[in-house]
């Protein structure tokens, strides 16, 4: 495939990204397995070209498009995200794809419209893990308007510069860098505008430990697994724990957006 | 064909079942310096040693209804079984305590009593000390057999222990581990059910209880 590149954007983090080694063999896609390497062994058999992403509920232009019209070329931006993994992992990713807004504004959002749903290609056929219940299939995630206006959530379509390795969501797919890392749904086939709050899969299934906004935040911890502190992949036996930031460290930018908000009851 | 299987066990010295008992250590240990652990090798470090310590306990708890059911006698590797269980729980305890939480004792201490899985998995350690400590033939004779018996009884509860401990700490039920749970208990079952070896004259047996 060809190379993309992206703009640099003032968004990114200056921390140093993972290698791309690490963020393609190491990966939550349960479509293809429970197994932080079965993506890497299983994802080659999806098939994302063709593809298209249908576009529909409260939207002015409701309609079936193409990976290319949402994301074209020549408005890819680099967006160097650190993504933090519900599981106390962490990774910096270099991701390369356009504002989600962006996208939402092409087909227009109708002013009723409060919630945005997303959802996962369900082609049992090719992804092997679809075939046991799991999770309940298709994959499902959802964000409030203003989140998913927000200029740090992107669609991203592309890996350093590379596009998109399957099993990192191909061929595009959400990234909210402030939200656990199940929020940023992979190889999204439809985006609907919506009044009404999105069912998410994690939270259908276990309302207790996964909420509708699962927001980074080390003081609410998830009744498994404290939430203070991560560990960096990539550092090393002894790299020790780093602690985890609120919003994944993204609070000056989106803290505003939860005012008034009790994080520990709406996780 | 029992008995010749029987025979060549008893010619097979305790030292090799430690010498074998110890390759997946030796094994993690290339595989450490070869590079071939994955992209978190921390995580494969921490599940193989905390496995292979299970399939340890799953074995230990598998003595005594193989030589009910089968005749076949394991009963003078038991120790080593049990012992080399113990060293890979402290192994697996010590790459928690070092590699995964990076001697973070606050939360260590506060995660211990507060999350499943870390209680399951901590109440399994606390067992195995005392049986671990009382593995050598002193302490059976200090003790009396059969208050030494009773004590290691406790392994019957850290079997299932670690099970959870292993269930509780995945996101979604894994199949694994539930499997060994239901070994565990079949073999726990099994000791209910069947409470003297199989295949003696009943006669025999009730000439020994009366």
């Amino acid at each position: 495939a060809v190379a993309l590149t992206g703009k640099p954007s003032s968004f990114s983090t200056d921390e140093k990204p993972n290698s791309l080694e690490e963020i393609t063999n190491y990966n939550n896609f349960y479509e293809f397995g429970t197994g932080k390497e079965d993506p890497v062994r299983y994802a080659a058999a999806m098939t994302t070209d063709p593809w298209s992403v249908q576009i529909d509920g409260l939207a002015e232009r409701p309609g079936s498009y193409g990976v290319e019209d949402l994301a074209p070329d020549n408005a890819l931006e680099e967006r160097i995200y650190r993504l933090r993994c519900v599981e106390a992992w962490s990774m910096v990713i270099p991701w390369i794809g356009v504002p989600l807004s962006s996208v939402l504004n092409k087909a227009g959002v109708q002013s009723s419209a409060k919630y945005v749903a997303f959802e996962t290609l369900n082609r049992p056929e090719e992804m092997r893990g679809q075939s046991y219940p799991i999770l309940d299939w298709p994959y499902r995630e959802g964000l409030r308007l203003d989140e998913a206006m927000h200029p740090l959530a992107i669609l991203a379509t592309g890996l350093y510069s590379d596009p998109l390795p399957n099993q990192n969501g191909a061929p595009i797919r959400l990234v909210v860098p402030w939200k656990y890392g199940f929020k940023s749904i992979k190889s999204i086939v439809r985006i609907t505008l919506t009044d009404k709050q999105p069912v998410c899969t994690w939270q259908k299934m276990q309302a207790s430990e996964y909420g509708f906004y699962a927001n980074v935040n080390p003081e609410v911890d998830h009744p498994r697994w404290s939430q203070a502190t991560e560990r960096r992949i990539g550092g090393g036996l002894f790299g020790g724990r780093q602690e985890t930031l609120k919003f994944n460290g993204y609070g000056e930018q989106v803290a505003s957006l939860y005012a008034g908000m009790d994080l520990a009851k709406n996780y | 064909m029992k008995r010749r299987f029987n025979d060549l066990l008893r010619r097979l010295p305790v030292w090799a079942v430690w010498l074998a008992g110890l390759l997946p250590l030796a094994l993690l240990i290339f595989d450490t310096f070869a590079g071939n652990l994955g992209i978190d090798p921390v995580r494969d470090i921490e599940w193989r040693l905390g496995k292979t310590a299970f399939y340890f306990l799953i074995g230990g708890l598998a003595v005594t209804p193989l030589l009910r059911i089968t005749g076949i006698s394991l009963m003078k590797f038991r120790r080593a079984i049990g012992l080399l269980c113990f060293t890979y729980a402290v192994l697996h305890v010590s790459s928690w305590i070092s590699m995964e939480m990076g001697f973070l004792w606050s939360q260590m201490a506060k995660d211990v009593v507060k999350r499943p899985y870390l209680i399951f998995g901590m109440l399994s350690l606390l067992i195995l000390i005392p049986l671990a400590v009382t593995s050598n033939n002193l302490s059976i004779r200090r003790m009396g057999g059969q208050s030494w018996r009773n004590l290691h009884k406790l392994v019957y509860l850290a079997g299932p222990l670690v099970a959870l401990h292993w269930i509780w700490a995945l996101k979604v039920f894994p199949v694994t581990p539930g499997f060994w749970l239901l070994v565990i208990l079949l073999l726990l079952g099994a000791r209910l059910a069947i409470r003297r070896p199989l295949g003696r004259g009943r006669a025999k047996g009730l000439k020994i209880t009366n």
